[in-house]
């Protein structure tokens, strides 16, 4: 590697990932202000856990990642399925169109049209909402991954099942789904990160009591920063990372040839 | 296209008129072909030919534009893969890679209604079959290419099909396996008494292996029969130079000789040709002859040429002999005799059963 090519991999780290190392950094301050550095302290750790409501909306946060991803990765599968085993049907273009488009769609749109659709059927909105909204948005994601692998799983595979006398139902059961298990994970890692993430479209949909992590550091950011946000964000961004490298490692490991 | 009755009672598989269409391109044209119990049947021809197409449709991953496909009495275009009582062995052997070799065999047998302990028996005869005692456990792709095959076949045989259809079986071998395993795919398929449908792409295999080859080109079958009928008297200059080297000339039909010997006017004289078919007088033609069908002749001779080089193959020498009319002829001859040499005049003659004539 040239020495230009170092540098400018570097400039482009250090733009990337500055902001995150800083935060990180200052969630270990013992000051408490957040700009001065005043020492290494894992206090604002220990009070991050005796924060209640903070340690509620996590809660919340994991329990809407986790029911979300749930849905998701079951709708998603099935999508994929639809567009990559079922040759080709009518209309096969315009879902695929469909699936994809929430992936680009503004977050504030889809965050809006969910709230008028809730609104308009006479929904509660609160958890239940923010569960439905984040599934919403991330079943694209899934179908995509999962597509990714079944584009490349070897068809042969599934008529040699059938051939032996599966029925559809025993090829999707015991070929098709356990050669695809890691993508469908990776798929669900995904969804439940993406969920955990989440602020402008959980914002829109949520209602009382419904207030999940991110919401919760926004409401507070916004009366000042201090470095318990800072501890609360270095322990998201840990869990985001683990759940990146899964995901990734997920899909990389059995490549199908 | 008929084909000649080779069969003892009523055929197993009968494959009437199938035609399959992808869009604009017709990928198999009328086929007909008749299989007997027992038999040994490959489709052989170039890549594209259809041969592929034709078992997928017997397998039942296609659906016929027309055509039937009989197994006994019954139907089997109305049925699903799943429900068809023919297995095939494909071509990368798509063997399960999440599964242990065993659970790849026992696969077909499940939901055949066999009891675990007649599974087992089951797998455990099939692995010893296949001379895969102790590989049970092994997962595919720890294997070689010759014990995947096996897997493979193991696999497909598990159901006990009346036919098994076998997509390219030897294909990802190397060329010295492929040799062994042609003779002990033959051997197994003796003691099975299961009808083999085999896809090949190489003359030399279908000849080693089958009992009839059916040629295929362009989605049609050209030409159905035993190796040496195919050989001797192909049924066309693509079907000639498929199954080996074959000298192909220009000529006109010059009038019949004696009995069927049709006489052959070509660029360096008139040969006599035994031939089945009637021809019309002053009809152009080709006439296709082995080389080591060519006889050299040292002095005179009606049709003469000179040697214009040799090549020693060990058993054989090869010669080029150049005609009066610049035609190149090959032949070939066994190496013990007395050898020519480049430059020498030599007489050629040509015993006319050696002779196939072949529309233009």
């Amino acid at each position: 590697m040239s020495l230009f090519s170092r540098a400018a991999l570097g400039l482009g780290l250090l733009f990337l990932y500055a902001p995150i190392a800083a935060l990180v950094v200052y969630s270990f301050n013992a000051s408490a202000l957040v700009t001065v550095w005043g020492g290494f302290s894992l206090k604002w750790y220990g009070i991050l856990f005796q924060d209640g409501p903070l340690l509620a909306a996590a809660l919340i946060s994991l329990r809407v990642a986790l029911a979300s991803a749930l849905i998701a990765t079951l709708l998603g599968t099935l999508a994929a399925l639809a567009l990559g085993r079922s040759g080709r049907f009518l209309g096969r273009l315009l879902f695929t169109g469909l699936v994809y488009a929430p992936m680009v769609m503004p977050e504030v749109v889809t965050g809006l049209s969910l709230l008028l659709l809730f609104v308009g059927l006479g929904l509660d909105r609160g958890v239940g909402t923010i569960v439905i909204a984040h599934a919403t948005l991330a079943t694209g994601f899934v179908a995509v991954v999962v597509l990714a692998r079944l584009r490349v799983l070897d068809q042969s595979l599934e008529e040699a099942a059938a051939d032996l006398g599966a029925g559809p139902f025993r090829v999707l059961a015991t070929v098709t789904l356990p050669l695809l298990a890691p993508a469908i994970a990776a798929g669900f890692l995904l969804a439940f990160t993406l969920s955990l993430d989440d602020l402008v479209v959980a914002s829109f949909v949520s209602g009382p009591g419904a207030t999940t992590l991110p919401m919760r550091l926004y409401s507070q950011v916004r009366l000042g920063v201090n470095p318990e946000i800072n501890a609360a964000s270095t322990l998201i961004v840990a869990l985001v990372t683990v759940i990146a490298l899964s995901a990734s490692w997920l899909m990389a490991r059995h490549q199908y040839r | 296209m008929t084909v000649p009755d080779h069969t003892e009672g009523e055929p197993l598989l009968r494959i009437a008129g199938l035609s399959k269409r992808f869009g604009a391109f017709a990928a198999l044209s009328d086929v007909s072909l008749d299989l007997t119990a027992g038999e040994f049947v490959c489709l052989l021809g170039p890549s594209g030919c259809g041969k592929s197409t034709l078992l997928r449709l017997v397998a039942g991953f296609e659906t016929p534009t027309s055509g039937t496909i009989m197994l006994g009495s019954e139907d089997l275009a109305a049925l699903p893969p799943h429900r068809r009582p023919v297995n095939m062995m494909f071509q990368f052997y798509a063997l399960f890679p999440h599964m242990s070799v065993g659970r790849n065999i026992a696969y077909g047998l499940k939901g055949m209604g066999m009891g675990r302990t007649a599974v087992a028996d089951r797998v455990a005869e099939l692995l010893r079959l296949l001379r895969l005692d102790g590989f049970e456990g092994r997962a595919p792709d720890t294997l070689s290419g010759g014990q995947r095959q096996r897997v493979a076949l193991a696999r497909a045989l598990a159901r006990e099909p009346k036919v098994l259809l076998l997509d390219e079986p030897l294909g990802a071998l190397d060329r010295s396996l492929r040799e062994e395993t042609q003779g002990e795919l033959r051997a197994l398929q003796r003691r099975l008494g299961t009808s083999f449908v085999v896809v090949t792409h190489d003359a030399g295999e279908a000849m080693t292996m089958a009992d009839r080859i059916a040629v295929m080109n362009q989605g049609r079958l050209v030409q159905i029969g035993d190796a040496a009928s195919l050989y001797e008297r192909p049924a066309s200059r693509f079907i000639a130079g498929l199954l080996g080297d074959v000298n192909l000339i220009e000529g006109r039909i010059a009038g019949p000789a004696a009995g069927a010997i049709q006489a052959v006017e070509t660029g360096f004289g008139r040969i006599e040709a035994a031939t089945e078919r009637s021809w019309g007088l002053g009809e152009a033609v080709a006439i296709g002859i082995r080389p080591e069908r060519v006889t050299l002749v040292a002095g005179a001779a009606a049709l003469e040429g000179r040697i214009t080089e040799r090549t020693y193959l060990g058993d054989r020498l090869r010669y080029r002999v150049t005609m009066a009319d610049g035609t190149i002829l090959r032949a070939s001859v066994l190496s013990s005799g007395h050898a020519l040499s480049p430059g020498d005049p030599v007489g050629v003659a040509f015993a006319p059963d050696a002779i196939a004539i072949l529309p233009p």
